[in-house]
């Protein structure tokens, strides 16, 4: 059972995250997408775009670390070795961009428990240099019961 | 590449089937670029030890391939206001078999400043493995 007492907690990102071309490409290709604005900057700059364009499911990249830190604490209980991935969502107010230098803030919005799992829901906030918020996602941890 | 209007989409128009192939080689790819190297997805002796029944996807890999039927449709990849989904089943990737996933949507509702909703089914070898796949997409 997961610590209620962590719902509401937040967690400041730990410094900043520069948006590397490569790392888009990079994310692109792994995902077999042969997208030009993802690897093109003549082609994402047709599309009346700054820099090359993040695919709809980058910041995964960013929230995933930022969250499995934010979820370390011992006394909230979570064993990694229960856990699936139930749910995931994310909110786009502008496109990601090579060139953002983004932060990365998690916050623990929910913990229930439903016949015998916990249901852990966190949410990662991102907001550029200029402190315009970006981009937020949600994740949904399901911890399986002991069986 | 080319934009999506509002104005040539009509609610029920469907997009798809198109299928995704998925192999192991993908899924360390996968890890590599998104930092996922849960064991799970590329150890299959770990996989069973711990339930499972065989090496299965990162649900974010099946996430993102089904996030090009949105992309494509719209001809911009930054497009995507909103996308969400369960993961209901685990896409299970067996050693040397290419698998596919297949990915239909549809047009469900349009919706203010030039945004439609689109819901997609994404289903592995038949079976259902993504649930209440919805995303808000912004057209030109």
């Amino acid at each position: 059972m997961l610590s209620p007492d962590f719902v509401g907690r937040e967690y400041p990102g730990v410094g900043t995250h520069e948006i590397h071309q490569s790392s888009i490409v990079a994310f692109a290709r792994a995902i077999n997408d042969e997208n030009p604005a993802y690897y093109d900057l003549i082609s994402a700059q047709e599309l009346g775009y700054p820099n090359l364009v993040a695919p709809p499911t980058y910041l995964i990249t960013i929230a995933l670390g930022e969250s499995e830190r934010a979820l370390s604490d011992p006394a909230l209980g979570l064993d990694w070795s229960r856990v699936v991935h139930g749910d995931q969502r994310f909110t786009h107010h502008r496109p990601v961009f090579a060139g953002d230098i983004l932060s990365c803030h998690t916050t623990i919005e929910a913990i229930k428990s439903v016949a015998g799992n916990d249901f852990l829901t966190t949410r990662s906030d991102f907001v550029d240099l200029a402190g315009v918020h970006v981009a937020s996602t949600w994740s949904i941890l399901v911890v399986r019961g002991a069986s | 590449m080319t934009r999506r209007t509002y104005q040539s989409v009509t609610v029920g128009e469907v997009i798809g089937p198109v299928n995704y192939p998925v192999t192991r080689a993908m899924l360390v790819s996968y890890a590599n670029a998104s930092g996922d190297q849960n064991p799970i997805h590329q150890d299959e002796e770990f996989a069973k030890s711990v339930g499972l029944p065989g090496l299965i996807a990162h649900g974010m890999f099946t996430m993102a391939t089904a996030a090009r039927a949105l992309t494509d449709f719209a001809g911009d990849p930054g497009a995507i206001v909103e996308y969400g989904t369960r993961f209901t089943k685990p896409v299970i990737v067996p050693d040397n078999v290419e698998v596919a996933l297949e990915v239909s949507g549809l047009v469900a509702e349009k919706l203010p400043d030039r945004q439609v909703r689109i819901d997609l089914q994404v289903t592995c070898a038949g079976v259902k493995v993504l649930g209440l796949t919805r995303a808000i997409v912004a057209l030109a």
